[in-house]
């Protein structure tokens, strides 16, 4: 398997690491107990396309945002989990090209 | 036909042409005490200890494919009770009993071999752990022995003595644990549910629960019609959130992927089954000569029934740095099997907030051991109503009263279990 980041263009997997479910969000302070057993304990879990966070730790070090299918392993996006400032310019830059 | 000396000799008699098929190919039936949904050795196995235990005739085994096409036939079969926490050793300790005299019970040779299996050390700190967990095994009445270094490589002569950076300190043995041929039990099991009347059914899989309006299960939808009981048992290894979502109940599992790997056979030159302390790799000979290992998880969910190769890469650096004699040994096949990776790293086999509904799952590539312990206990969950205290400490509640079986400290990360 290889992931294509964004900054970094198609690398190995051994390059990466794996964090799982990116649909896991953090409850409110002050939301129900059975909210915070879920975010800590229960996992989307599908047999297809998954949405989940890996870390380009061998390499620039990126949060990533990975649709992947669990049985055929085929990539459909990758996205940073969070835009960097630098991937911000460059796409103004582009955007400016284009106009 | 109970198989003995006398049947075989009979039958080598006979050109072997007389022997009876193992168990029947029947039709499902409309209405059953219980089903069982998952012929593996969990499935039949708990199908098998309800008949023979609890005098439950009336049940069927439902299986999508052919009965161990799953998890059973994909393990390296090691059986072994040496576990670190009071309430998960009890579980495992019974099974080993109960493996102990499998072949007898089943009238069917499971070959069990109580190898023993020796947990290499390399440090201090893993020293520290290895006595801490022998202790804990001696206190829950499991054999435990501590190896010296001179006596773990009189037990496995092949290791590299002088390994400069994880030297062998030595090891902790369970020398009744050992190895089982996987094939068997799932054959043995079947024959003996199936002798107690049991109905195995197989390409049937489940497409939906049935429940009345109080919410109670009544049946299953199956792609070869409705099939009604007042219990239903899942036993599903790897796929335990599909099948459970049916029913809208969200685990806290994901499926990972283990691989497994076997040479070509040589001649004997291990007799045990070692494991090694750094990185993760395990380690003994199956009876046709093949070397049968297995490393870590992949890491990242799959449902894809193989391997990735960094892993294949890592378990061979770990069996140059131990078993450079190895160094040539060509690898025959290599395959992977997809399990429930729970967020403490121990099963489920409990009773679910659905009246008629229980689980047997999140197994985290340790099922194989387990079979007959954990299906002892399903089938008493299942006819009670309530867990056998062996089986208590795993239930669906322990993530939110905060009581997880968590033996290796690893938190809610299925992928460091």
């Amino acid at each position: 398997m290889r992931i294509p980041c964004p900054l970094c263009g198609e690398r190995p997997l051994e390059e990466f690491t794996y964090r799982g479910d990116a649909k896991v969000k953090r409850p409110d302070h002050d939301a129900p107990i059975e909210d915070w057993v879920g975010y800590v304990y229960v996992r989307d879990n599908p047999k297809g396309d998954h949405q989940e966070h890996w870390r380009h730790s061998g390499g620039c070090g990126s949060w990533l945002t990975v649709n992947r299918n669990t049985v055929s392993h085929i990539i459909n996006s990758v996205e940073e989990a969070r835009q960097t400032e630098e991937s911000r310019i460059s796409e103004k830059t582009q955007e400016k090209k284009l106009a | 036909m109970n198989y003995s000396m006398t049947s075989l000799i009979k039958q080598a008699f006979q050109g072997h042409k007389g022997w009876p098929v193992g168990w029947r190919d029947p039709e499902p039936k409309k209405q059953y005490d219980a089903i069982i949904i998952g012929g593996g050795g969990h499935g039949l196995a708990t199908a098998y200890y309800l008949a023979k235990e609890h005098g439950l005739t009336n049940i069927a085994v439902l299986e999508r494919g052919w009965i161990g096409s799953g998890n059973v036939a994909r393990n390296t079969t090691i059986v072994r009770s040496n576990y670190l926490l009071n309430n998960e050793i009890p579980l495992l300790e019974w099974s080993l009993k109960l493996w102990e005299n499998l072949s007898q019970e089943l009238n069917y040779n499971v070959m069990f071999s109580q190898r023993g299996v020796l947990d290499i050390f390399h440090t201090n700190g893993q020293r520290d752990e290895a006595v801490r967990r022998g202790n804990a095994m001696i206190m829950n009445g499991v054999d435990a022995v501590m190896l010296n270094k001179e006596e773990v490589l009189k037990q496995v002569n092949i290791i590299d003595p002088d390994n400069g950076r994880y030297p062998i300190l030595g090891g902790l043995l369970q020398p009744r644990a050992g190895t089982a041929r996987h094939d068997a039990v799932v054959w043995g099991y079947a024959r003996a549910a199936d002798r107690l009347g049991v109905d195995i059914i197989q390409g049937c899989e489940v497409t939906g629960f049935l429940r009345d309006s109080d919410g109670r299960m009544t049946g299953v939808e199956t792609s070869r019609g409705t099939i009604n009981a007042p219990k239903v048992g899942v036993a599903v290894a790897g796929h335990s959130s599909q099948v459970m979502e049916m029913v809208g109940i969200r685990l806290p599992v994901e499926s990972h992927k283990l691989q497994a790997f076997v040479t070509e056979s040589v001649k004997p030159i291990i007799d045990t089954v070692a494991t090694f302390g750094v990185g993760h790799l395990y380690i003994s000979q199956s009876d046709k000569g093949g070397l049968v290992f297995g490393g870590m998880l992949d890491g990242y969910n799959s449902f894809a029934q193989r391997g990735n190769l960094p892993i294949v890469e890592d378990v061979a650096e770990a069996i140059m740095m131990f078993l450079p004699t190895l160094g040539r040994a060509r690898l025959l096949r290599h395959w992977a099997g997809v399990v429930d990776m729970t967020m403490d790293g121990s099963p489920f086999i409990c009773k679910t907030p659905i009246d008629g509904l229980y689980l047997n799952g999140g197994w985290n590539y340790t099922g194989f051991k387990a079979i007959p312990g954990a299906a002892w206990c399903f089938a008493h969950t299942m006819v009670h109503n309530e867990p056998h205290p062996y089986n208590a400490p795993f239930d669906l509640d322990r993530f939110s009263q905060g009581r997880p079986v968590d033996a290796t400290g690893g938190g809610p990360f299925p992928n460091h279990h």
